[in-house]
């Protein structure tokens, strides 16, 4: 193959992606910083001024609901990473052949129903008039109906049974890498299970708790569904806010800025947690 | 005598299939113990019994005297040199050696000091900052053992650990291990495959076959005097031809191959005419060239072919297409031209060749 043949092909495979990455990315992105930098002074006609911004930061609520998120995402991922491990050194390390290829798989089978049918799930189970509240009262131990939805529990109980494959996958296939003998070796030499567990399997692990970690925060931070049906009105999630702005104000400009403002607020907090686990972005795709 | 190492009647089966039949041994104090063995004859089952990763269906383990079934494997007085190493790439070289005693909440300073004598010890005083992938495969094998030696074990187990080495830096390796070993004075256990290592470097020898010992000796009784034909067959090269006891006096016994060689044997009581039997002659206790009306077995024979292998050099011969014979080559210059077709007189002493009954 001559060199422009070889060129056109990588142009042809390589289109879709440029066009989704123009089209749905870069485009968009483009023009909703325009929008979040444009002040509406009259009817039909704007300024260009950083006055959506201002707005955020000199509206308490704002910058509290942004901060919550930010706050409550980060807990969401450790929890997460906290119940995956162990589920993720069990199916890699502790089972054999096809019964760790089952249980794999039972880790997947959740998310074959979409992200709404599965928060209806949960809230047919824990609202007031639901399965568990009513078995419950069936059984004499309450009183009283109870509410089990509409709180910060639940909403992050919602956002780790939605993350937990995300944090497994990337977990079980550096987990997998994980040469057996030097575990072995670790006890031979005396090591107990925690100090093996501290200076083999996470150092061993590291990009694929990152990767994990990367893909849940992200998740977490712009997931709309579970906070809002999970949580309601109290759950002051960053992304409902964005919404009220587009579609219930009207306000493109300050939602624009939102935007804008947790995109910052997201990659800052990625950037943070790769420079303080000593991890680059790189050497973490690379492996898991 | 003060055995280090002593294993009564080890058994291990998987399922039903057993791994380790019935293994007894004892190995005194300071002393390099080979286990030989063909793959898949279970020496890494019993390698690690020993150090705790397998528990035995039955059988019992005494180091130094003290039953260890109930000991787990990071508090036994065993370490182990996996066969891959197993060096763990996220630390250096320095904090390799010193996991063990970093375990042992031994303090830092003493820690520094004996990690920098360890590396000392094994030639590598510069290493201790190094990656584990920026060694050779030479040295990754020294610093498994140190990582292993700093801490003082009653036994080091060695899984073939020399497998992944080329031919050369293996030849090396060998001499160094051995001394290594009489520099520690520590009872080691090596398990291989490669009959030429476990003769270099043994005191003592098993051979084990299908999970059983089917000898265990200095490497020159297992040489000399094999009890058992898979001995006479793995030890060393052997020639082997089936045949049977045609004449028998209290002397000589000769016995016809079933091509019709007859080779003179020393008469032994198990024998008895037409018995079918196995014999067994190495190649290199075949005298070549000069007629000795001394030999008890004489013979013509022609090159069939010359495998030139340095001084490992062999020819096969035959005599009058009946059975062909292996003989080495003396490299004093005498047989460098010998071609195909060329005539020899090949003889043998009647006591040298191993004659095994077909039950034994
Ligand atoms: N965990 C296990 N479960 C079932 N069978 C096993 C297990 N480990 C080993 N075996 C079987 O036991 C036999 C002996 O294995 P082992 O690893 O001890 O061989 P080896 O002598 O060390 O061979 P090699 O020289 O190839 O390392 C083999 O047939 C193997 O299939
Ligand atoms: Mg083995």
């Amino acid at each position: 193959m001559n060199s422009s043949q070889t060129r056109l092909t990588l142009i042809l495979l390589l289109s879709p992606f440029l066009l989704w990455l123009g089209l749905l990315v870069i485009i968009p992105h483009i023009d909703m910083f325009f929008l979040s930098i444009r002040e509406k002074v009259a009817p039909r006609t704007y300024e260009t001024s950083l006055a959506n911004y201002a707005e955020f930061f000199t509206e308490p609520f704002y910058w509290n609901t942004l901060a919550r998120t930010a706050f409550m995402s980060i807990l969401a991922t450790v929890l997460t990473l906290i119940i995956a491990f162990p589920v993720a050194y069990y199916i890699a390390k502790m089972l054999r052949g096809k019964t760790k290829s089952i249980l794999f798989l039972l880790c997947l089978l959740p998310f074959w129903v979409s992200e709404l049918v599965r928060t209806f799930g949960w809230m047919i189970l824990l609202r007031e008039t639901g399965v568990i509240s009513s078995s419950l009262q069936w059984l004499g131990l309450i009183d009283g109906p109870i509410e089990f939805l509409y709180n910060d529990v639940t909403v992050m109980m919602g956002l780790i049974y939605t993350s937990m494959l995300f944090m497994v996958v990337p977990l079980v296939s550096t987990l997998d890498s994980l040469d057996d003998s030097l575990i072995e070796a670790g006890y031979d030499l005396g090591g107990s299970k925690l100090s093996i567990l501290k200076e083999i399997v996470i150092p061993h692990s590291m990009p694929g708790i990152i990767s994990g970690c990367i893909v849940v925060f992200m998740l977490t931070l712009g997931n709309y569904l579970t906070p809002i049906l999970l949580g309601g009105k109290s759950s002051m999630w960053f992304t409902g806010q964005i919404y009220t702005q587009f579609i219930t104000r009207f306000n493109w400009e300050l939602g624009a800025a939102f935007c804008f403002l947790l995109l910052i607020v997201s990659s800052t907090i990625v950037w943070l947690g790769l420079k303080l686990s000593g991890q680059t972005l790189a050497s973490t795709v690379a492996k898991s | 005598m003060s055995c280090d190492l002593e294993c009564q009647h080890l058994v291990k089966q998987f399922d039903k299939f057993t791994a380790v039949d019935d293994v007894s041994f004892s190995i005194p104090k300071g002393s390099f113990f080979s286990i030989l063995g063909p793959s898949g004859c279970g020496k890494t089952t019993l390698l690690r019994m020993i150090a705790g990763f397998y528990e035995p269906t039955s059988g019992d383990i005494k180091i130094k005297g003290k039953s260890v079934l109930s000991t787990p494997p990071n508090k036994r007085p065993v370490n182990l040199v996996f066969q891959h190493l197993a060096l763990f790439p996220m630390m250096s070289v320095a904090e390799n050696i010193a996991y063990g005693l970093r375990r042992r909440k031994v303090a830092k300073a003493e820690i520094d000091q004996r990690v920098k004598d360890s590396l000392e010890r094994i030639g590598l005083p510069d290493a201790g900052s190094k990656r584990i992938d920026q060694l050779s495969g030479g040295q990754k094998q020294r610093i498994a053992i140190a990582r292993c030696m700093i801490l003082n074990p009653s036994v080091l187990l060695l899984d073939e650990p020399l497998g992944a080495l080329d031919l050369k830096l293996r030849e090396h390796m060998k001499v160094e291990l051995k001394q290594l070993q009489s520099q520690f004075d520590t009872t080691f256990v090596y398990i291989t495959h490669d009959q030429s290592e476990a003769l270099v470097m043994s005191d003592q020898v098993a051979v084990m076959n299908h999970g059983r010992f089917e000898q265990v000796g200095t490497p020159q009784e297992l040489y000399y005097e094999p009890q058992t034909p898979f001995v006479a067959d793995f030890v060393g090269e052997s020639n082997h031809w089936e045949a049977t006891v045609s004449v028998q006096d209290s002397q000589r016994t000769t016995l016809t191959t079933t091509s019709g060689l007859s080779i003179q044997t020393q008469t032994t009581s198990n024998l008895e005419i037409g018995q079918t039997v196995n014999i067994y002659l190495r190649p290199e206790s075949i005298t070549l060239g000069q007629e000795q009306t001394t030999a008890d077995n004489q013979l013509q024979a022609s090159v069939k072919s010359v495998l030139f292998d340095g001084a490992k050099s062999r020819a096969i011969m035959t005599n009058n297409d009946a059975e062909e014979i292996i003989v080495s080559l003396p490299q004093t210059g005498e047989f460098s031209d010998l071609k195909a077709g060329d005539k020899l007189s090949l003889s043998w002493r009647a006591d040298i060749a191993k004659v095994f009954t077909n039950q034994a």
